[in-house]
């Protein structure tokens, strides 16, 4: 079983603005971003059961020039308020990484 | 042919550039050298309080590097969102940088103030006219958390650095703006292309974050003409790829592919990225859709309290298994010593003991699918919080002493159930900030929330 963090070329989350939070996985070639789109390990139902956050709330892109899947959500907290943990929201993709794909 | 030639310095001003790589930018003759300056990025703390993010020494040598290249080329200098947050004391903060390199270097430039801080008079006239709207998602707005607000800063777009430098404005000092503003004006003015113009300054603003490897902050390059642009990192051992550049291009956005600004959107749809060698990428089918109107995003924070904070470690495993329940009955509890120490003075809303659990869900909070999983220590990350200082600075002490020693029901006797790294255990951080506004504004004029002064330098 391979990890989706083994196969891509960055896995990052960050703030897209003081609402949002943004991640990005990219590939360094078509094939592996293929497989990984095929695989539907990574979906937008997949990350809304991860991130425990309702489906209708994610956003989520591919991107063929960047090689890329992104997603989008509305910051869990606020940047900044008291109760947020992660003031750039550079370490919410943490998840991601240990997404296991079926040989 | 248009083509605009637009010289990047770093991502940052103050968080430095190679003195080679500018160098290398400045023989190439750019139209402007820009840089940005600020960003929500780092919290709700610079715009608050006003103090700038990174280093004055930091700031100085940039700055310097990029007036000493100005003058060589006679072509303008825009730096936005001067101090980070871009309020008004972090354009005063960057002009009396600017003015001591001026006396130091003896430059002579006409220097445009472009603040963007903005009336709370005026902002709760357009709130009350229904031209202040929530972006999505957005804390309530009224017009008392207007008043509320420490400052508020209005991003403004390219129009009001345009028009200083139509009336001749060489080194241009911008309050809070668009980063990409900061680069598209001087094309745009040239009459290069929306599209592409909007496009690299999205490439440009962030310096070499859109490099294949990026070594540091750094300068870069574009050339912009009609249909197209180019771009090239200024330092020869890092080079940008037809990938690299597509990557950037989705950094910090919600939606990868549009891009608002104030006057319209960018979409990169129908972009095509190649490599012209192994250091240069081409971009191709940008557009800029024109909106019907022009908006003005608002940034706003407010005072929060006076905050201290309070770290420790937790190791004992009858209490890591009744974590949450130990944390709630301490504070629960820790209320009637704060009604004994204040004498009622200060109720249970007047102060606030928050706390975070490394270890478990510190990071992601409930985000976290492992926020079952607890390991064989945890920290404690506890926040203090009041209207006062002093409050703030009673109830930490206070805290840090009670928790210390709050009971479990295991163990007979006095227990010291928390290790604290430091002594003393709190810290008191001083005033604590909000963001509290994700609103656009409609103006009838994209000038009209924007205040410019000239100095003569």
């Amino acid at each position: 079983m391979a990890k989706l963090g083994d196969l891509a070329r960055l896995i990052r989350s960050k703030n897209a603005g003081a609402f949002m939070l943004t991640f990005d996985v990219m590939f360094d070639d078509d094939a592996t971003y293929q497989r990984v789109l095929e695989s539907r390990v990574l979906t937008k139902e997949r990350f809304a059961k991860i991130y425990q956050v309702p489906e209708e709330d994610v956003l989520f892109f591919e991107h063929e020039a960047a090689k890329a899947i992104k997603i989008s959500i509305p910051r869990p907290y606020i940047q900044g308020a008291r109760e947020d943990g992660d003031a750039y929201g550079g370490q919410q993709h943490a998840p991601l990484v240990e997404l296991e794909l079926p040989d | 042919m248009t083509e605009v030639r637009v010289l990047s310095a770093s991502g940052q001003i103050g968080s430095g550039f190679l003195e080679s790589s500018l160098e290398r930018g400045i023989s190439l003759k750019p139209h402007v050298i820009a840089c940005d300056g600020g960003s929500t990025d780092a919290g709700p703390a610079h715009l608050g309080s006003g103090k700038p993010h990174f280093s004055r020494e930091g700031t100085k040598r940039d700055l310097r590097l990029m007036l000493r290249g100005r003058a060589k080329l006679d072509v303008p200098v825009i730096v936005g969102s001067c101090g980070f947050g871009g309020g008004d004391a972090g354009v005063a903060w960057m002009r009396d940088i600017a003015l001591e390199i001026a006396k130091e270097d003896g430059l002579k430039f006409k220097m445009a103030l472009v603040r963007s801080e903005q009336d709370k008079d005026y902002l709760k006239r357009r709130y009350r006219e229904g031209r202040i709207t929530p972006l999505n998602p957005a804390p309530p707005i009224s017009e008392d958390i207007i008043d509320k607000s420490a400052h508020i800063v209005g991003m403004m777009g390219h129009e009001p650095i345009a028009a200083a430098i139509e009336q001749g404005a060489q080194v241009v000092l911008a309050g809070r703006a668009s980063d990409t503003a900061l680069f598209s004006t001087v094309p745009l003015m040239m009459g290069a292309g929306a599209g592409p113009a909007w496009h690299a300054a999205k490439i440009l603003e962030c310096g070499t974050a859109c490099v294949v490897q990026r070594k540091r902050p750094d300068s870069i390059m574009a050339w912009i003409r009609d249909d197209h642009f180019d771009v090239e990192p200024m330092d020869m051992d890092v080079r940008c790829s037809a990938q690299s550049v597509a990557s950037h291009t989705l950094y910090e956005n919600a939606d990868p592919f549009l891009i608002t600004e104030p006057d319209g959107t960018l979409d990169s749809h129908g972009s095509r990225y190649e490599a012209l060698n192994d250091r240069a990428v081409r971009v191709h089918g940008s557009q800029f859709r024109k909106a019907d109107r022009v908006t003005i995003k608002l940034e706003g924070a407010e005072m929060a309290g006076y905050q201290a904070i309070i770290i420790g470690g937790v190791r004992e495993p009858f209490i890591i298994r009744q974590l949450d329940s130990w944390l709630d009955a301490m504070r629960e509890k820790f209320s009637a010593r704060v009604q004994e120490m204040f004498g009622g003075r200060l109720g249970p809303n007047d102060y606030d003991i928050h706390v975070r659990v490394y270890g478990r869900d510190g990071v992601m909070g409930k985000l976290e699918p492992l926020a079952d999983q607890v390991g064989h220590e945890v920290a404690l990350l506890f926040t203090i919080t009041t209207a006062e200082e002093a409050s703030t600075d009673a109830i930490a002490k206070t805290f840090a002493h009670f928790a210390l020693h709050y009971p479990i029901p295991e163990w007979r006797g006095l227990i010291s159930g928390i290790a604290f790294p430091m002594a003393p255990s709190h810290v008191n951080r001083g005033p604590v900030y909000r963001f509290n506004l994700n609103h656009i504004v409609a103006p009838e004029d994209p000038l009209e929330m924007f205040r410019t002064e000239f100095v003569e330098v």
